[in-house]
């Protein structure tokens, strides 16, 4: 019935707007059109451009080959660091959503309560969301290096150094740790500035009511947070599927710090030029992208709907 | 200003920039200037570059032409290779040999120079079959640096340690090493320096040819003769020194250097950088040991570098006479004198100067009866960069797989050399 309400009243407005002059529909095509064209260009074509080569073999010179699907044939059977790049993927949105997310969540309470040298804290813990995931990376490398590494010099440990960048049961847990460090800053300066705009008076309520601190924090000043909740996701999960900088700076993203984006570059770029296979992993990467798209995308229409 | 003022003035200031490019891509048009020749550069390096500048500013005096030199960095002037020849390349352009070159010249991406080698002498047939595509020349060498297993004197001596010629006597050397507290040096974090000691054991035991025949994927991964090899690596492995994935191989040379390593299978000027120029002197290498006696010590890894015309190059013709004076000994000497780190091609370079282990790398080479030119030139790119470099790395980190790991390297050869080149 609602719907059917909206349809008609909608209708009324469009009948209502109808009357465009020559000059309103030049504007609306330039402003319009425009952005369309922008996006049709340089999102969409490459989009179905990647989508179409997958199916081909090209070396990026000479002809392009229709190939099928033998280029996902073969990098589900026959290429050993797919599987690998997956997972490693999936480990990295994992750990940012799990660990490094509601830790970033936490510094902004605890900075929100106003704890001593607050201010210091808080610009201290920023400082990281300036650097590239890039610059992290070659940190990370002075300090985790074998040989030369601050760590490892600290531990003293020179007969037996502790490889932590190029062990590939311990280099990734490193790099999301070091990715995490800039990753908690920029969490923690979001939910500041939501816990900030939380109005004063729910707490008073909430305390009048005799809610203790957890629950007015999980009961009514996060519920409040739900807009913030939104970008923080939205922002891990891109944050997550887009490391590449990090482990591209250490190992050129191999041995252990394989990633579906790493695997694209890899293939595409440079003098191995296999075009379409790359183009087949790419694919693979915007379907897993638009699953969590999809799911954003239909959880806020439902929440718009229900508000 | 008005904002239309501006924008007219943008717009005439854009035709002003691009009119004279769109009049240069005309060939020889009135914007192509015929004194300048432009190079691109993938020496980024200090040393080298600042011995190509003198090579090139030789020529300026000499010819009276103006050398151009757009240096991009080493990795990234790879990276974008196939880009850079299809976009807009310079006259010249530096790359390396054999089928690294050949693989471009197959695509017609290469003006070829057939008529600058009549002009040459001193380039040994070796040198003239790297440059080759097709019975035509693409290519002018200009140095190379051998693969060898470097030391330091100094330490040989102190320790009594004597340079082996077998593999028996290498083992028994390197053990003693690891016993000694300097095990042998080993680094792959940048994926290439492994190649090195997997093709040395591969030409020991199995042969030039068969070398050949497997980077050209005739040779099948899954043979016997190269699970030999992996089985003869893993004899070496314990006493590597540890964490090879983690260290790259200016990590690796430092550790020879401040004597915490023993030997290590480099290629020249990896430990030259990184030794200071006092302690040069001290550097020694010896041959990859023989494996198998049929073979030898016949083979010798020494990859060349040099320069090439792009198809697409503007100024072709200026470009062929940079190249025809970059092919004579002087301007190899010149090169040379600022970078001790490679060996002239030229037989007719000028050996008077060079520190003894140039002198050694020269003799090596020279009684070389087959050069191969490391495993990532001697293949197809595509291979070595998706397929090789993970291998050996895994191989690297669990050796004890060696059938699950050629399975999986024939399986993708197989793949990618169904490909056509063409």
């Amino acid at each position: 019935m609602r719907s059917v309400a909206l349809n008609t009243a909608r209708r009324a407005g469009r009948r209502r707007s109808r009357r465009f002059t020559r000059r309103d529909l030049v504007v609306l095509v330039v402003l319009l059109g425009i952005p369309v064209l922008l996006d049709i260009v340089i999102i969409w074509g490459p989009t179905l451009a990647s989508i179409g080569l997958s199916f081909t073999s090209w070396d990026g010179i000479g002809d392009i080959h229709w190939v099928g699907g033998k280029n996902y044939q073969n990098l589900v059977d026959n290429y050993p660091p797919f599987w690998p790049a997956v997972r490693h993927n999936l480990l990295w949105l994992a750990f940012l959503g799990l660990i490094a997310t509601p830790f970033g969540l936490l510094l902004a309470v605890v900075i929100d309560r106003g704890v001593r040298f607050s201010r210091f804290y808080q610009s201290t813990l920023y400082m990281p969301v300036v650097l590239s995931l890039a610059v992290v990376g070659f940190m990370a490398q002075l300090v985790l290096g074998t040989d030369q590494g601050v760590v490892n010099t600290v531990l003293n440990n020179h007969e037996n150094p502790i490889d932590w960048l190029g062990d590939s049961d311990i280099n990734i847990w490193m790099m999301m740790l070091a990715a995490s460090w800039r990753h908690t800053g920029y969490v923690m300066i979001l939910y500041l500035a939501g816990l900030k705009s939380v109005d004063p008076t729910l707490k008073e309520a909430a305390a009048i009511d005799g809610a203790n601190a957890r629950q007015t924090f999980f009961r009514v000043v996060f519920p409040t947070l739900r807009p913030v909740n939104v970008i923080v996701g939205v922002i891990t999960v891109i944050e997550s599927l887009r490391a590449f900088d990090i482990v591209y700076a250490v190992n050129k993203g191999r041995n252990g710090l394989e990633l579906l984006s790493v695997l694209i570059t890899d293939n595409v770029i440079g003098e191995a030029s296999r075009i379409g296979f790359g183009s087949a992993i790419a694919v693979v990467l915007l379907t897993v992208s638009l699953g969590f798209i999809v799911t954003f995308l239909v959880q806020e229409l439902r929440g718009a709907r229900d508000r | 200003m008005s904002r239309r003022g501006l924008l007219r003035g943008a717009a005439v200031g854009a035709g002003a920039l691009t009119l004279p490019a769109l009049l240069t891509a005309c060939g020889d048009g009135p914007g192509g200037d015929k004194k300048t020749v432009t190079v691109g550069s993938n020496s980024s390096d200090a040393v080298p570059k600042k011995a190509f500048a003198a090579a090139f500013t030789a020529y300026e005096k000499k010819s009276g032409k103006k050398v151009d030199v757009n240096t991009t960095d080493h990795n990234e002037f790879q990276t974008n290779i196939t880009r850079y020849l299809q976009g807009t390349p310079d006259d010249v352009f530096m790359w390396f040999a054999g089928y690294r070159m050949q693989y471009f010249a197959e695509k017609g991406l290469l003006t070829d120079v057939d008529d600058v080698w009549k002009g040459f002498k001193g380039f040994s047939q070796a040198l003239k079959d790297q440059s080759t595509h097709d019975g035509k020349q693409y290519f002018v060498p200009y140095y190379y640096y051998p693969w060898a297993v470097f030391h330091r004197k100094s330490l040989f001596d102190k320790k009594g340690y004597e340079q082996p010629k077998n593999w028996d006597d290498f083992i028994a050397l390197a053990k003693q090493m690891h016993k000694d507290g300097t095990p042998v040096a080993f680094c792959d974090k940048d994926g290439w320096p492994a190649m090195g000691t997997f093709d040395y054991i591969n030409m020991r035991l199995n042969g030039y040819d068969f070398h050949k025949g497997l980077m050209a994927g005739t040779e099948a991964w899954t043979d016997t003769k190269v699970k030999k090899v992996f089985d003869l690596w893993r004899e070496l492995m314990p006493y590597y020194q540890k964490g090879a994935l983690g260290r790259t191989w200016e990590e690796a040379a430092q550790g020879l250097q401040k004597r915490q390593t023993g030997m290590a299978v480099f290629g020249m000027p990896h430990p030259g950088q990184q030794f200071p120029e006092n302690e040069r002197a001290d550097i020694d290498f010896f041959a990859f040991p023989e494996i198998d006696p049929q073979y030898g010590q016949d083979a010798v890894e020494a990859p060349i570098d040099g320069f090439l015309i792009a198809k697409k190059a503007k100024n072709v013709d200026a470009g062929k006479a940079l190249l025809k004076y970059l092919g004579t000994p002087g301007a190899e000497d010149i090169y040379l004198a600022g970078d001790p780190n490679n060996v002239a091609v030229n037989d007719g370079a000028d050996t008077s100067k060079y520190t003894p282990l140039q002198k050694k790398s020269a003799e090596l080479v020279s009684g070389a009866k087959q050069i191969s030119q490391f495993m990532d030139r001697d293949t197809r790119p595509d291979f070595a960069q998706t397929v090789m470099i993970k291998a050996l790395q895994d191989f690297i980190g669990n050796p004890n797989d060696v059938d699950g790991l050629v399975n999986r390297i024939e399986r993708q050869k197989k793949e990618i050399f169904s490909s056509a080149v063409s």
